[in-house]
């Protein structure tokens, strides 16, 4: 039923249409886009571009979410890919060569991938709880991260490699693009093969797939690999940015934003159906959140409790405990116990 | 410090066999330390240890209560870092007094606990959300308060930060030793000589069960998290008198090293088995590695992280090796 | 005789659309053991709930000690003396034996728990009743029926009037049955009152003194065991008089043998799931597995398709020696499976239907290889009409459809796939009766089109009407096989069920 996805893009949608008019009361020229130096500019531009990575590490965390996971390493793993382009690039004797910028990120991109790979193989070899498995690597990616920069911030100064991250192309700006064309693939992937019906499934019924015949841990693994990639592409887009690797800070929280993205896109926790459109949305609902502090002058530090606020809200809208105790739609006689009366609970998720 | 003369339920061997790595692990560092650096095998650098750690040893005391009901707490460091920015700006902006201060700031920390407990407990929510939305929280107030620094100029922290409490000739101690080793003492009798703390590793091996064998499991679970909540707050004032400075930015990443040492110390994740003097030992050892980077001179910090990542590794996966009896289908 | 310690008078209890107990009367008496049987569906765990109250009777009254009394909860039945013990026990694993009997009510002195008190009443405890256990030992390290023992001493030691004994032997050894049941004598001549669920027949009539009879969620009787012939019960049961004892045909060995089977189990087992057995199936053959709940139905479908691990024995799937590691070494050669569960271990209720439908075809192609709009449409469509899946929305999500047509779903997931076995589990229980007839009609045409199928149920005449030939299991075992069932009656399978030797 089409209406079902308007139904569940609504809400994410929503809310950043409430977020986006709210700028303008305050902010009157918030909407204008304008063409300087055959550049885009204007706030809706800069939500765009800033929001890149946190787009791109919630694509990730989508598709591991959607198998009942979770990746804490994401973060981590940004802070790495920076780092490990940015120290490739500043060793090599011209900065702005296009082939070694190519090989850096070629080099960072294998890394994180290897990275999420390692993740998806604790998770499905292993058979660890996935917050157990990304733990470790969150953890312990800052500190590569920091012995990849000896500590430091590494400066480069590269026309190449500023592009990912701040530079434009036809007028847009290029992280712009290339988030539009890892969603592009990622949902193509996704969505004209049977990977995201098989995702879903595994996330949905975990016993049910076994039994179905699904080969889940190569998919698994296949999904924390991609979730690493997406961070390694957004660990660029942010080093990029900035001509630096901190791998102090590069990503830092970014865990936590992608995860909550995620959720405000109406992908439940606890796997099974995803949207990546959904994901997209609550992530520009983040970066809009930020950006609007930012304008309204408040420090934006203080994000931090309006994004507490969010997920309480989010969380608890779609606790079913929650829902149950507060709005008591319907009295129910008991608790259900865990075996409830097979055809009592339909329930459409409006 | 044995663990093997300890009374009460303590008598389960595989349970201890992670606590003895942890043990063994450290004493053979130590050993390793004191023979390339004569200057290592003093009482000072064990000292030294638990002056250094003190705040991380009481937050890490409190996330064991959390991580044996099979939760974890991930606002630890925020409500910390919350707790010294209270303390700097209560005494310092609006010149309370400290017996009020302290005892407020720690009522606070109680206050986040409560508030994250109920709701993962009656609401359902995942632990780990319902605890990052009050990192969130704790860490926006921070900055509500102050978005920079604020040093800590108030003459009960400078003293406090000065006391030195003497043992032995050149040995001495800060009262934050002392106050993490009452900690220390106090989790340890809860856990294992009063109900709660029975109840506390109930919820843990398996909470249905604990609520079919009449156990109050929503009291339990909530006290779990006031209990972090305070060894935060706690853990926050003790680092607030270790930099007399409060800041947003204290204590980040605290969350991780206090889940890392209540690991390595031989607690599971999954809940239910594990005891505080594992804890106790692995923030030792978590110590230990810092100190022995500080004496090689060469190697950065750098490595801390990297290495607890490494022995956080292993301990998962030995527990995995020590759990995997556990038959599945 | 002294007084009922327990006594429900005309209990009735519905849930919606179902009639879970009917105006049942039911008495325990002190010193007795007690069983209560019937049939899956006869009201018995409903019984035990709203003992517990877990559920409240809508009609009716339970009286203790000839005082009415309303349970409001596990916890108040406890108190008022009644305590149950499921198969699944309700202890925590991480905590010592001795612990676990006094948690939540350790003694202690000053606010302190004095673990030398406990250790030293568990002990006493644990020898009063025969249990061989150090009190100190951690409780996930004993064998399953050492944790259940340990649960009767806590519930036991908690409170002694009435125990209820949900299940308690499902997966015990012989050995480990007989402590339970040697504790349990000892706490019938202690007094206690002792309720006692249990599917194997054999232990029934070993240690109980009385039994009550339910069906439908109604009382048939209440018998004394001694005086109860096992054909009498198991009619009692089932609701059938075995009046006629019908000649058992011998194995007709002329029926399909001639073709290669294409399953052939040698020796096949699982411990505490099903003792090994020998089974062939050939193309074109139904095969029924019968047997009452609990006698290992279940469990022997399972390993032929690798969704559990045999621990003996080997498979030959079309001739040739298959190790059923996974589901998906089974599915590869062409055996398909729908389990008893349909919603925990079968249907997908994220998913649409026309998604369930093609999910085990698209699991076998891998997921580079997408069946195309039009040919996944098509598959739908066509297997949707076939099976007469309502509503015919493809799109709707399968959480939202009956349980007949989930079961239908599931088929149809299968079918696609053209599989050369079928191993069905109860595909027929808790639909309605037309969507039943169509199952069957669909078992019976799939065979001769040359599909083989393993035809699991719980309804005799069923298994009776569309299987070539039948495997009778009983207590874990499979116990005979018959292979002309033209000539059998359920009476005469009820009867090698009720008399069937266990070796």
């Amino acid at each position: 039923m089409k209406a079902v996805t308007g139904h569940r893009l609504f809400w994410p949608a929503a809310v950043l249409v409430v977020m986006l008019l709210a700028n303008v009361v305050v902010t009157p020229g918030f909407f204008s886009v304008q063409v300087r130096n055959g550049h885009l500019y204007g706030s809706l531009v800069d939500i765009l571009l800033l929001g890149s990575p946190l787009m791109l590490i919630a694509l990730g965390m989508t598709v591991v979410i959607a198998t009942g996971g979770i990746d804490l390493s994401v973060g981590a793993v940004v802070a790495i890919s920076g780092a490990l382009a940015c120290y490739l690039i500043s060793g090599q004797q011209d900065q702005g060569a296009v082939t070694g910028v190519l090989v850096a990120v070629a080099l960072a991109l294998a890394l994180s991938a290897v990275l999420g790979f390692w993740n998806g193989l604790l998770v499905a070899r292993v058979g660890l709880q996935p917050i157990i498995a990304t733990l470790i690597l969150m953890v312990a990616g800052r500190g590569v991260a920091q012995l990849i920069t000896s500590g430091k911030n590494i400066n480069v100064n590269s026309p190449p490699y500023k592009l990912i991250g701040g530079g434009y192309w036809l007028t847009l700006p290029f992280a712009v693009i290339v988030v539009a064309v890892v969603v592009a693939l990622t949902g193509l992937a996704v969505r004209r093969t049977a990977l995201g019906m098989l995702l879903e499934a595994i996330g949905g019924n975990a016993e049910a797939s076994r039994l179905v015949g699904i080969r889940s841990r190569r998919l698994i693994v296949l999904a924390y690999t991609f979730c690493g990639l997406c961070a390694g592409i957004a660990g660029l887009m942010i080093s990029s940015n900035i001509s630096t690797a901190d791998g102090n800070n590069a990503g830092l929280w970014m865990e936590l934003d992608a995860i909550l993205a995620v959720v405000i896109g109406g992908t439940a926790l606890t796997g099974g159906r995803f949207t990546l459109a959904g994901t997209i949305l609550g992530a520009l609902v983040i970066q809009t959140l930020s950006t609007t502090i930012y304008t309204t002058g408040v420090p934006s530090q203080v994000t931090l409790v309006f994004k507490a606020v969010v997920v309480a809200i989010v969380c608890l809208i779609q606790s079913p405990a929650f829902r149950a105790k507060v709005f008591r739609r319907r009295a129910r006689p008991e608790a259900p116990p865990p075996a409830a009366p097979a055809a009592a609970d339909v329930e459409v998720n409006a | 410090m044995t663990t093997l003369g300890l009374k009460g339920p303590v008598r389960i061997r595989r349970e201890h066999a992670a606590v003895l790595v942890t043990f063994g692990l450290l004493v053979a560092m130590f050993a390793a330390g004191s023979i390339v650096y004569p200057a290592f095998g003093s009482a000072q650098v064990v000292v030294d240890l638990f002056i250094d750690n003190g705040f991380l040893l009481v937050i890490a005391i409190g996330m064991t209560f959390v991580i044996l009901t099979g939760g974890i707490d991930l606002s630890v460091g925020a409500v910390a870092a919350l707790s010294g920015m209270l303390c700097a700006f209560l005494l310092g902006q609006w010149h309370w007094p400290v017996a009020v201060v302290l005892p407020l700031v720690l009522l606070v920390g109680v206050g986040f606990g409560f508030g994250m407990g109920y709701v993962i407990h009656h609401f359902e929510i995942q632990p780990f959300i319902a605890t990052l939305a009050g990192m969130f929280l704790a860490r926006g107030l921070c900055f509500v308060i102050s978005v920079d620094q604020i040093s800590i100029t108030h003459p009960f922290f400078t003293e406090w930060a000065q006391t030195r409490i003497p043992l032995g000739e050149e040995t001495n101690v800060t009262p934050t030793v002392l106050i993490g080793l009452v900690v220390f003492a106090a989790a340890f009798w809860t856990l294992h000589y009063t109900r709660f703390g029975r109840a506390v590793y109930a919820i843990g091996g398996n909470d249905q069960s604990a609520l079919l064998m009449g156990l109050p499991v929503a009291r339990t679970r909530i006290r779990a998290y006031m209990v972090s909540g305070l060894c935060s707050a706690l853990g926050g004032i003790l680092f607030a008198f270790y930099t007399i400075s409060a800041s947003g930015l204290h204590e980040v990443g605290t969350e991780l090293d206090a889940i890392a040492a209540v690991v390595i110390g031989g607690t599971l994740l999954t809940g239910g088995s594990g005891y505080v003097v594992g804890t106790v030992l692995g923030v030792m050892l978590l110590g230990t590695i810092q100190t022995i980077l500080r004496f090689q001179g060469t190697l950065s910090s750098w490595w801390t992280r990297i290495a607890i990542g490494v022995l956080l590794l292993l301990f998962i996966l030995l527990q995995r090796l020590l759990g995997s009896s556990r038959t599945r289908r | 005789m002294p007084g009922a310690v327990l006594e429900m008078i005309g209990v009735s209890k519905g849930f919606p659309g179902v009639r879970a107990l009917a105006d049942v009367d039911f008495r325990l008496f002190p010193g007795e053991i007690h069983a209560l049987m019937g049939e899956n569906g006869a009201g018995k765990s409903t019984l035990i709930k709203v003992l517990t109250g877990v559920h409240s009777a809508d009609a009716g009254e339970v009286r203790l000690g000839g005082e009415r009394v309303t349970v409001t909860g596990p916890q108040h039945a406890q108190s008022l003396g009644i305590s149950t013990v499921y198969q699944e026990v309700n202890l925590c694993p991480n905590l010592t034996v001795a612990e676990n009997v006094f948690i939540g009510r350790e003694p202690s002195k000053a606010g302190a728990i004095r673990w030398r008190e406990i250790r030293r009443r568990a002990a006493e405890l644990l020898t009063r009743f025969g249990v061989d256990v150090d009190p100190g030992a951690r409780l996930g390290t004993c064998s399953l029926a050492i944790q259940q023992l340990v649960a009767i001493v806590r519930a036991v030691d908690i409170s002694a009037k009435v125990l209820i004994l949900d299940e308690p032997t499902s997966s015990l050894d012989r050995d480990e049955v007989e402590q339970l049941f040697t504790v349990m004598r000892r706490l019938r001549d202690d007094g206690v009152a002792i309720l006692f669920v249990s599917h194997f027949l054999d232990q029934v009539y070993e240690v109980s003194d009385r039994m009550t009879v339910l069906r439908n969620g109604a009382l048939v009787g209440e018998y004394e065991t001694a005086r109860l012939s096992r054909i009498d019960l198991v009619g009692h049961m089932t609701g059938r008089t075995l009046s006629t004892l019908e000649q058992l045909h011998v194995r007709d060995e002329t029926a399909r043998v001639q073709a290669e089977p294409v399953l052939k189990a040698d020796g096949v087992g699982r411990r505490g799931a099903i003792a090994p057995f020998d089974l062939e199936i050939h193309p074109g053959e139904v095969v029924g597995l019968a047997g009452l709940l609990g006698s290992g139905r279940t469990e022997a479908a399972r390993l032929m398709f690798g969704a559990d691990l045999a621990d003996s024995g080997t498979v030959a799937l079309g001739g040739a020696s298959v190790p059923l590691r996974s589901p998906n070494a089974a599915i590869q050669h062409g055996v398909a499976f729908c389990p008893e569960n349909r919603k925990s271990e079968g249907l997908i209720e994220d998913l649409t239907v026309g998604e369930n439908i093609v999910l085990a075809l698209q699991a076998a192609n891998g997921w580079l290889r997408p069946l195309s709009q039009a040919r996944r449409q098509e598959l739908v469509g066509r297997y949707m009409t076939a099976l007469r899946i309502t509503p015919a929305d493809p799109d709707m999500p399968a959480r939202n459809l009956s349980g007949g047509n989930q079961q239908k779903v599931l088929l149809a997931r299968w079918l696609i796939t053209q599989p050369k076995l079928l191993i069905l589990d109860e595909p027929t229980r808790g639909i309605d009766v037309g969507a039943k007839a169509e199952i069957q009609k669909l078992v019976v045409s799939l065979a001769e089109d040359g599909v083989a199928v393993l035809f699991v149920s719980a309804e005799l005449e069923e298994v009776l009407r569309i299987s070539h030939k039948i495997e009778i299991l009983r207590d874990r075992r499979l116990i005979a096989e018959i292979g002309d069932t033209g000539s059998v009656t359920p009476e005469g399978i009820l009867e090698i069920i009720a008399n069937g030797t266990t070796s």
